[in-house]
């Protein structure tokens, strides 16, 4: 291809990325590095329906006029980034020395918003991805090997949780969990223990989580590798069976190496989705139990007041562990797919 | 001649007549400007929202009222010109308007269209109008008459007889679990926090600074009693907001609980619950922890606002509207029993008493302050870490200082 061909090929989509990928992320990363402005606090009256009490107010004319003169707030550069409700340098430290071994500190990391946030993020990530991969490849053998005429509905149902809304079918589940639902139910009277709640334990309610995660994603694997298994060398495995291979044999030696690729695509879009988990805490009502990074971002935004700089150094946060966590999968991508020499 | 003059007198009465009739029947008519009106979602609202727009005379008027309305009035007053002209907001929420500074004083809106307003519903901020109330709010005892009956035990006044009384209760075997709560990790667990710590006695700030004081002995007292609570309520209690609550009460499973004024309508009328339930449900006075005598409940005003960066017209027909609208012409008999309504001419129904008893008893108002949003965050998310066991109730209370100061920091209210 010319290059000034290939230039304007890719031109609207380099400017589109330009300006909703990069030129937002400019703005979260400048925001994280503003605070507010030092409030001008005055004490005042505050009268009502209930009587007068001294309180205090923001006095809106000096702030002002503070705003006018630094548009953006205060310049604080890192000092979002190491306080308490992110990094948390100095808490950190401080445990540290403080520490009676190393299960005490890691109580007190824990106890830390950002990292109690990461433990659940890292866990859901690490454990669903793979699960939702053999889940997705356990489907796309079966309905494979299904009769042709039962196919389409097979794979109809396959994709369901795909199709229904993730808040909506977290939902379901939630109502289904619940003491009095029919799955909570249920659970009680297999665990004997009428008083077991999976809403009230954090143990059960992780592993809810983590269940709901696959079931949500699964289809979107299986699609992919369902795609996949179509293309199988039909030659080879012909060959395979005339070798005696068993079908156990023949998917672990011929269709698994066929799809490797794929699963590295599946797994780069998992590790991805599953790091900004959000969507089921929220449905679960879950963030007493668990804390993800999307959810501090949510958190900080919904209060009465928002704290729009403690989100964005969050985000920021996210975005740096998202790059670390696809690292090793684009090197291996890259390597795979650069001319060897 | 003389026939002709009372012929004359005649027509001039009936004008007069006529014109009196009519204000009678519409009472506003605002032909200028516009009104967009935000706010939450329940029936006072609804009622006062459809007054305030019936005004309206060829003139865009509409209302948004959704739960939801607190992450969308600030952004939507935000712009110049404003999307929305009014927001129906709270004592906690107006603190966030205030603070960005979206909302205009109404003093000189006052002395123009509402002179009638009585001085107890303007709510004044360093002597400036900045919102009229219409109603009050708070939280107080439901209780189950019959059971009570049955256990024989009076009705509680305090949190320690609420728990005699849901012990005996479970110890009879009537329910399981008699206790019922609003305690939702989040909004709904820091506010029952904020009810307790005040009926134990306590003040969340250094007094005029935004240094937070809640590790003491009422905060441990208020956290202990929350603890004891719910071992008698619904294992999920921790997901379980004032909608959850309420179903559970209506569902017959519980026989006392702290519940919102403004709910206990829907509790005591025949639709979701049984006979049983709904004509035994008696909405009580506000309880109290300890012996520092203070209710442990908080008032609340709902109130409206009118926008900052909007046209004078624009706020002249929104304040005209919305002041007919929450003027005793608001009244009738749907509407009576909707809320604890701050019109003159209101009459109290049954549904009602539990406010009125809480208003009665002294309780404090929620805090108007502008950094008291930041403690309710930090409260929200740092409770339930103490309810389930993880941590003690000394070091639930220091994370949320600290979580507290760091958000506080960042806002520029502590240094």
């Amino acid at each position: 291809m010319k290059h000034s061909a290939f230039f304007w090929f890719v031109l609207p989509s380099a400017v589109l990325m330009l300006l909703f990928i990069a030129l937002p992320i400019v703005s979260v990363v400048t925001q994280s590095m503003y605070a507010a402005h030092e409030q001008v606090v005055v004490t005042v009256e505050s009268c009502g329906p209930f009587g007068c009490t001294e309180s205090t107010a923001v006095d809106q004319e000096a702030t002002q006029a503070l705003q006018d003169e630094e548009p953006l707030g205060r310049f604080v550069g890192s000092e979002i980034y190491t306080d308490r409700n992110h990094l948390a340098v100095g808490e950190i430290g401080t445990a540290w020395v403080n520490a009676d071994g190393l299960p005490d500190f890691g109580r007190a990391l824990m106890n830390l918003p950002f990292y109690n946030a990461l433990a659940f993020t890292l866990a859901y990530t690490f454990i669903v991805t793979p699960l939702t991969i053999i889940a997705g490849f356990l489907i796309a053998i079966a309905v494979n090997s299904v009769a042709k005429a039962l196919k389409g509905p097979t794979i109809f149902f396959s994709l369901l949780p795909m199709i229904v809304t993730p808040l909506v079918g977290a939902l379901i589940l939630f109502w289904m969990v619940d003491a009095r639902g029919v799955l909570g139910t249920a659970l009680q009277w297999l665990a004997d223990d009428p008083s077991l709640s999976v809403k009230a334990d954090t143990t059960l309610m992780w592993i809810m989580l983590m269940v709901y995660g696959v079931w949500s994603s699964a289809p979107f694997a299986f699609v992919v590798f369902y795609a996949g298994l179509q293309t199988v060398n039909q030659d080879t495995m012909e060959a395979a069976v005339i070798d005696g291979a068993s079908r156990v044999e023949r998917i672990r030696y011929v269709v698994i190496p066929h799809l490797m690729p794929l699963t590295t695509f599946v797994a780069l879009i998992q590790l991805m989705d599953n790091f900004r988990v959000f969507e089921p805490i929220v449905s679960f009502q879950a963030q007493a139990h668990a804390f993800s990074l999307s959810y501090a971002i949510f958190n900080d935004l919904q209060g009465e007041t928002r704290l729009l700089s403690s989100a964005a150094a969050t985000s920021v946060l996210t975005i740096i562990g998202v790059a670390i966590l696809l690292s090793p999968v684009l090197v291996r991508t890259y390597r795979d797919f650069s001319p060897r020499t | 001649m003389k026939m002709m003059r009372t012929a004359l007198l005649g027509t001039a009465m009936a004008v007069l007549s006529g014109t009196s009739a009519l204000a009678a029947g519409h009472g506003c008519d605002v032909t200028e400007g516009r009104i967009n009106i935000v706010g939450n979602e329940f029936p006072a609202i609804q009622s006062v929202a459809a007054a305030a727009l019936s005004c309206a005379n060829g003139i865009d008027a509409e209302s948004n009222l959704t739960a939801d309305h607190q992450t969308i009035n600030l952004p939507g007053m935000q712009g110049n010109p404003a999307e929305y002209t009014s927001a129906i907001v709270a004592n906690s929420s107006i603190v966030a308007l205030i603070n960005e500074d979206v909302i205009r004083p109404l003093d000189d809106l006052v002395a123009m269209y509402g002179q009638d307003i009585p001085a107890r519903q303007l709510i004044t901020i360093d002597g400036k109008v900045m919102a009229v109330a219409f109603m009050a709010n708070a939280q107080h005892l439901v209780y189950r008459k019959d059971v009570l009956e049955q256990i024989g035990m009076d009705v509680p006044t305090s949190y320690e007889e609420v728990l005699a009384a849901a012990e005996k209760i479970r110890a009879e075997g009537i329910m399981e679990n008699p206790v019922g709560g609003a305690y939702a990790a989040g909004w709904n667990l820091a506010e029952e926090f904020v009810n307790m710590y005040l009926g134990a006695g306590g003040a969340f700030f250094e007094p005029g600074t935004a240094n937070v004081s809640i590790n003491n002995e009422q905060g441990i007292l208020a956290l202990e009693t929350m603890k004891a609570l719910t071992e008698y309520m619904n294992p999920d209690y921790l997901t379980h907001d004032s909608n959850a609550t309420s179903a559970e009460w209506e569902a017959g499973n519980v026989a006392l609980m702290n519940m919102w004024g403004s709910r206990t309508g829907v509790l005591m009328d025949d639709e979701g619950s049984e006979m049983a339930v709904y004509s035994n449900t008696v909405a009580g006075g506000p309880l109290t922890v300890g012996d520092s005598g203070v209710a442990a409940s908080t008032l609340w005003w709902d109130g409206w606002t009118v926008a900052k960066n909007i046209s004078d017209a624009e706020a002249a027909a929104t304040f005209q509207a919305l002041a007919h609208a929450t003027s005793p012409a608001l009244l009738n008999d749907e509407t009576m029993s909707q809320a604890v309504w701050l019109m003159d001419g209101y009459e109290p129904a049954p549904v009602n008493e539990g406010v009125l008893a809480t208003v009665a008893a002294g309780a404090n108002p929620y805090p108007m302050l502008p950094f008291m949003g930041l403690l309710h965050s930090a409260l929200g998310d740092n409770l339930a870490d103490y309810l389930q066991g993880n941590e003690s109730a000394e070091q639930a209370l220091a994370d949320v200082e600290a979580a507290y100061t760091t958000a506080a920091k960042e806002q520029g209210y502590l240094q």
